[in-house]
């Protein structure tokens, strides 16, 4: 008489020999519903104990123990080893063309003008200076007056000024009248600070020359402010600004409110291409405008020129910008155009 | 100011480089500009711009020659045979055809140009071209030389003919290198350098650099037996506009051309010679800094009806005419300096002679004017009559009335030299106030304050002894006087300083870091704060742009749809206006940021297709009462164009989504948030102008208006040349930069799981979703964390004129889990609030 467990061994033989045939995940899943699924071959026999003969009963059910555990244990081996050679055969054939471009993130940018005043910024900072910003709009009495251009002084034609129809107001041509207001706010204490802001020339609009423009003046005033500080700072902020190894060149020049007044040059780096162009063939290149501040100045600022002594330097941003980036064009600051703007 | 080096030279010695002449000048404050060479190779060193280069005039090419012979071409009209010697064995012809000789006439000496010779020529456009002299034959007779002009050899312009030289100048064969080959240099002259507007100005200068001396030209010359006394008056009326005023008179003159030499510095020096009655006024002029006059005597004694003249400067009276040296006449008033006799003006003092009185060819006797004027006088009238010449340059930077005598005396010995004249004894010399030399105190220990290094004081008494300074010593340094030519020195110790600092060296400074108390760091949190909003703003994908705050009243009209163009908004008198603006679109100071910032967005996108641009900038509006205007910082946002990036993968068919009024509100939002500005909210607007009045709102902080965003009216979007949607906004940076606290608390967050719910609400369609809102979080308290708009609905399966609002809503307790339960009735809470308060129904829900 046929036992009940060869029905369990023909089950197991014929469970084996399908999953044998099996060849991939998908017809892997099925064989594991047609025998483990909820009306699943497995199941049935596990649940046709009942019908067996009282005393075939033990026996059955470790037999079909053993067929359930085989048959798991061989379908999760398969199941394994099919996913592993799908995973080889995806691997081996999916390929992107990587040269196609990225999508295009959206990103925003500080304009050029701001960020290398920034850049200003955190050099001075560095150095102990502090921020004072002042108006545009301003008096004659600030932006020459007490800068020591009275009326008619001949320096006044250093500047082409807009004036406003306003009796004594002027669009300021420099920063300088903030070094007034600085001044009387802070007397008799010691100043360290630069003057960022927009200023005004009235001057044909080309390449080189601008309406308005930024410009960052600087200003010290206490008692032992020499010369030696001035061009320590000015190198050490020449090298941050522009390289470690620049070399500074002082020139005598003249601006009303600063006695003695110079003018500083940097070597240009040798390795720009552009520096022949640059320099004019000289290897220097002007970047500010510098000097002790004028007694006169000091005392309409409302310090005693006998105890304190003060420098007070005037750079342009833009133009240390255009000569860092070869621009060549200094109405590209204004136009805003977006091809000039995201290069930076 | 245009300094030829050799005649330089006759002053002081010049190091034998050029390039270091160019160099020292430089950084003692004399910078140069530039530097033109005549005929000579270009020194090393030095740079010479290309189109400033002319021929180089080789030595054994072109050379002195003396005439022998002129003889007429025998088959050309207009040609001359020449023969000249030219220092070789055998004489040479050739031919020319030069104006300035003619036939028979012999002697003279001129510029021979030997065949290889590069020389200018002018082309058959006009343009000029470099030439090299080849045997060429010139109607029929062989040419292979020719008699040089100025323009051929680079000096000059003109095409008046071939040069002559004078008797004086060098033997024949003698390289012209050696007699007009020239180096000028060309040199900015800043205004507190007056007294180099002249050579022997920059020869003081040069001397105190190089440690030589300068030789002043003599002075002496012989005079005739009579003196001028008597002769003509000089009255000075107002004293502070005229400090000196000095005549002297050389009479016998014979006004011709002057000496070559003379010619050829003037024109090297940037002057025309004309004759030597005028080329002595401005040779002596280059050559002192001090401007001259030449009258002529004889039209003065007419005027004054044969009477010696009376010079008497005054101030114009009101009414006078005068016709100048240009012929143009000038009508004068009180606020004019100016020379005149008995008979009335015959110049403006300073700035330009009289027609009538100048000098010319029949001039017998010169009147000549050595004076000192009020520098601001001189720069008035030059200004209004727009005269700018050399003269009242110098006398608008300052003429010291120390150099009037012996520029007088120079003129004359020149006058008498060149033209002939016999200078009548004596001057007539107005000098009411002479200038006393102000002596100054040049403490030592000041030099180490100003400059952080001290000089020792030998090298103090070098430097201003070589800049004619005289000094005293005493115990705590030197009792200073400066020289009689300088008026730069007003301040005291720190301009003489200066004259050390910049005479020694800079490079000897040394450098040092500040090692002093620093001042209190303030910090800066306004810039701080601006600096966060821009910041903000990009990281949210915008372009910050700065535009002109220089603006127009139209451009700024163009705002209010339907305005008549030219009409100004909210008045002309509320703006910043120019007295001088540099043209009609940059005529005021703006008062609203938009019109410079949609230029932009209209230019850019005719290159893409998409702006996203902010610009955070003043606005300037003048008060009642104040001199200057508010200034004050507004943000202004513009969206237009497709709304995401495009890329190649983009489906083409799926037409790309445009900016509209929630991207310009989610930035402005997201701004806020991340700036932690409290208290914000919006509201609907209808009275903006510019801006759609169903699109458009009002943003509040804590009850006050910020400023207003919405799409831009479609009018003005029209009038700035843009025609898809454009959301812009304009915002108070003030108030904005104002309310952001200094401190705020971190919100904590619960960890414990949470559930999402949603409802979908149907309200009027009037009834704002912010409204909505609030009765959801005043339902939902602390337990809703979160809840989100994600869908609103208008149609067919709601009733018409409402609209369906769904929220995602998130409870999240902070204590305990919560069981389903405890949250359903949470939610059912909100459902009663919104069904009560708003008469809401919810969706999906009967009742």
């Amino acid at each position: 008489m046929a036992e009940a467990t060869d029905d369990l061994k023909a089950l197991e033989t014929q469970a084996l020999a399908e999953l044998a045939g099996c060849s991939d995940e998908p017809a892997l899943r099925a064989w594991n519903t047609k025998y483990f699924g909820d009306k699943g071959l497995m199941k049935a026999a596990l649940s046709a104990i009942g019908k067996v003969p009282k005393e075939q009963r033990a026996s059955y059910g470790q037999e079909a123990n053993r067929v359930k555990v085989a048959l798991e244990s061989a379908y999760s081996a398969a199941l394994d080893k099919a996913k592993e050679e799908s995973l080889a055969t995806s691997l081996a054939s999916d390929k992107l063309d990587v040269t196609l471009p990225g999508r295009p993130a959206r990103r925003g940018r500080l304009h050029p003008a701001t960020q290398i005043l920034r850049d200003i910024y955190a050099i001075f900072a560095d150095l102990g200076f502090q921020v004072y910003r002042t108006n545009e709009v301003e008096t004659d009495e600030l932006n020459f007056e007490l800068l020591n251009m009275p009326e008619h002084h001949p320096a006044r034609d250093m500047w082409d000024t807009f004036f406003t129809t306003t009796p004594g107001t002027v669009l300021r041509t420099h920063t300088s009248p903030g070094q007034i207001r600085l001044m009387k706010e802070t007397a008799p204490h010691p100043i360290r600070a630069i003057l960022p802001g927009m200023c005004y020339r009235n001057e044909a609009i080309s390449t080189r020359s601008e309406i308005q423009f930024f410009q960052v003046e600087g200003l010290v005033v206490g008692e032992g402010v020499t010369m030696a500080d001035l061009k320590g700072t000015l190198t050490a902020f020449a090298r941050r600004m522009f390289g470690p190894d620049r070399q500074l060149r002082i020139r005598s020049s003249y601006f009303p409110f600063t006695e003695p007044s110079i003018e500083v040059d940097i070597d240009w780096p040798k390795d720009d291409p552009n520096r022949d162009r640059l320099t004019k063939g000289t290897g220097w290149l002007e970047i500010l405008g510098a000097g002790m501040v004028h007694p006169t100045v000091l005392r309409n600022g409302g310090y005693d020129p006998d105890k304190v002594t003060g420098f007070a330097f005037g750079m342009g941003p833009q133009r240390m910008l255009m000569l860092k980036h070869a621009i060549d064009d200094i109405r590209l600051f204004w136009q805003n155009d977006l091809r000039f703007l995201r290069q930076f | 100011m245009l300094v030829p080096l050799n005649w330089l030279k006759e002053y002081v010695t010049l190091p034998a480089d050029p390039a270091e002449l160019i160099e020292r000048l430089t950084l003692a404050g004399l910078e140069a500009a530039g530097t033109t060479v005549y005929g000579l190779p270009v020194p090393a060193g030095v740079r010479v711009k290309a189109e400033d280069a002319g021929p180089v005039w080789e030595r054994d090419k072109v050379v002195v020659a003396k005439v022998s012979r002129i003889e007429q071409h025998p088959d050309a009209d207009r040609l001359k045979l020449v023969t000249v010697d030219y220092g070789a064995v055998e004489p040479k012809t050739v031919v020319t055809g030069a104006p300035n000789i003619a036939v028979g006439q012999s002697g003279m000496k001129v510029v021979l140009g030997l065949r290889g010779t590069r020389y200018f020529y002018q082309d058959k456009d006009g343009k000029k071209a470099t030439f090299t002299l080849e045997p060429k034959a010139l109607r029929g007779i062989m040419n292979d030389a020719m008699c040089m002009s100025n323009y051929e050899l680079g000096i000059a312009e003109d095409h008046d003919g071939i040069i002559l030289l004078d008797d004086g100048d060098p033997a024949p064969g003698t390289p012209l290198q050696d007699v007009l080959g020239e180096i000028v240099v060309e040199l900015d002259i800043l205004p507190n350098m007056a007294r180099c507007l002249s050579l022997l100005g920059i020869a003081r200068e040069v001397a105190a650099l190089t440690g030589g001396a300068v030789t002043e030209p003599n002075l002496d010359y012989p005079t005739a037996k009579d003196k001028i006394d008597g002769r003509v008056k000089v009255e000075i009326e107002n004293p502070k506009l005229c400090g000196r005023y000095s005549a002297t008179i050389i009479r016998n003159v014979t006004v011709g051309p002057s000496p070559r030499w003379m010619r050829s510095r003037l024109q090297y020096a940037g002057m025309r010679p004309i004759s030597n009655a005028v080329d002595v006024t401005n040779f002596v002029m280059l050559e002192y800094g001090q401007p001259l006059h030449a009258f002529d005597h004889d039209v003065l004694v007419k005027r004054a009806g044969g009477k010696p003249p009376t010079i008497i400067v005054r101030s114009a009276k009101a009414g006078e005419k005068l016709v100048t040296l240009d012929k143009a006449e000038r009508e004068l008033g009180p606020e004019h300096l100016v020379i005149a006799d008995t008979a009335g003006v015959i110049a403006l003092a300073g700035v330009m002679g009289g027609l009538e009185t100048e000098v010319t060819d029949a001039t017998k006797t010169i009147l000549l004017e050595a004076a000192s004027f009020d520098p601001v006088s001189v720069r008035k009238t030059a200004r209004q009559f727009n005269l700018f010449s050399e003269a009242s340059t110098r006398f608008s930077r300052g003429v010291h009335p120390e150099v009037v005598l012996p520029a007088a005396k120079r003129a004359a010995q020149l006058f008498h030299r060149h033209a002939g004249g016999e200078v009548l004894a004596g001057v007539v010399d107005a000098y009411p106030a002479p200038i006393s030399p102000q002596t100054i105190k040049l403490d030592r220990t000041e030099i180490e304050r100003l400059l952080g290094f001290g000089l020792p004081d030998g090298e103090v008494e070098r430097v201003l002894t070589a800049l004619q300074f005289k000094l005293e010593s005493t115990p705590w340094g030197w009792s200073v006087t400066p020289p009689p030519t300088r008026l730069d020195i007003q301040v005291g110790a720190a301009d003489l300083i200066e004259e050390l600092a910049r005479v020694s060296g800079y490079d000897r400074l040394p450098e040092r870091l500040l090692p002093l108390e620093m001042p209190t760091p303030k910090g800066n949190r306004d810039l701080a704060t601006e600096q966060r909003v821009q910041d903000l703003l990009a990281d949210l994908g915008l372009n910050e742009c700065i535009t002109y705050a220089l603006t127009s009243v139209e451009a700024e009209g163009k705002l209010v749809p339907g305005q008549s163009p030219g009409t100004a908004v909210p008045g002309l008198a509320n703006y910043v206006q120019l007295l001088n603006p540099i043209s009609p679109e940059r005529a005021v100071m703006r008062r609203t940021l938009l019109p410079g910032l949609l230029e932009v967005a209209a230019r850019n996108l005719q290159t893409v297709d998409s702006v996203a641009l902010f610009e955070l900038g003043f606005v300037y509006l003048p008060k009642a009462g104040q001199q200057l205007p508010d200034e004050l910082r507004r943000l202004a946002v513009i969206l237009c164009g497709r709304r995401d990036v495009s890329a190649w993968d983009d489906t083409l068919a799926e037409k790309p989504k445009q900016y509209d009024f929630f991207d310009l509100k989610g930035v402005v939002e997201s701004l806020l948030a991340d700036l932690h500005v409290p208290g914000v909210t919006f509201e609907p607007t209808k009275t903006v102008p510019h801006v759609h009045p169903g699109k458009s709102a009002e943003v509040k902080v804590n009850g006050t208006s910020a400023g207003v965003l919405g799409e831009l009216h479609p009018k003005v979007a029209a009038a700035f040349g843009l025609t898809t949607a454009v959301l812009v906004a304009e915002l108070d940076a003030e108030a904005i930069i104002a309310a952001v606290p200094e401190r705020y608390p971190y919100r904590p967050f619960s960890t414990l799981p949470a559930a999402k719910r949603d409802v979908a609400v149907i309200v009027p369609d009037d009834l704002s979703a912010d409204r909505v809102l609030g009765e959801l979080r005043a339902a939902g308290g602390d337990l809703l964390t979160e809840a989100t708009l994600f869908d609103v609905y208008r149609g067919d399966s709601i009733p018409a004129g409402t609209k369906s609002l769904a929220f995602a809503l998130t409870y999240q307790p902070k204590e305990k889990t919560l069981t389903d339960k405890e949250i359903d009735k949470a939610h059912e809470k909100i459902e009663n609030r919104l069904k009560h308060v708003l008469k809401a129904s919810i969706r999906g829900k009967q009742g």
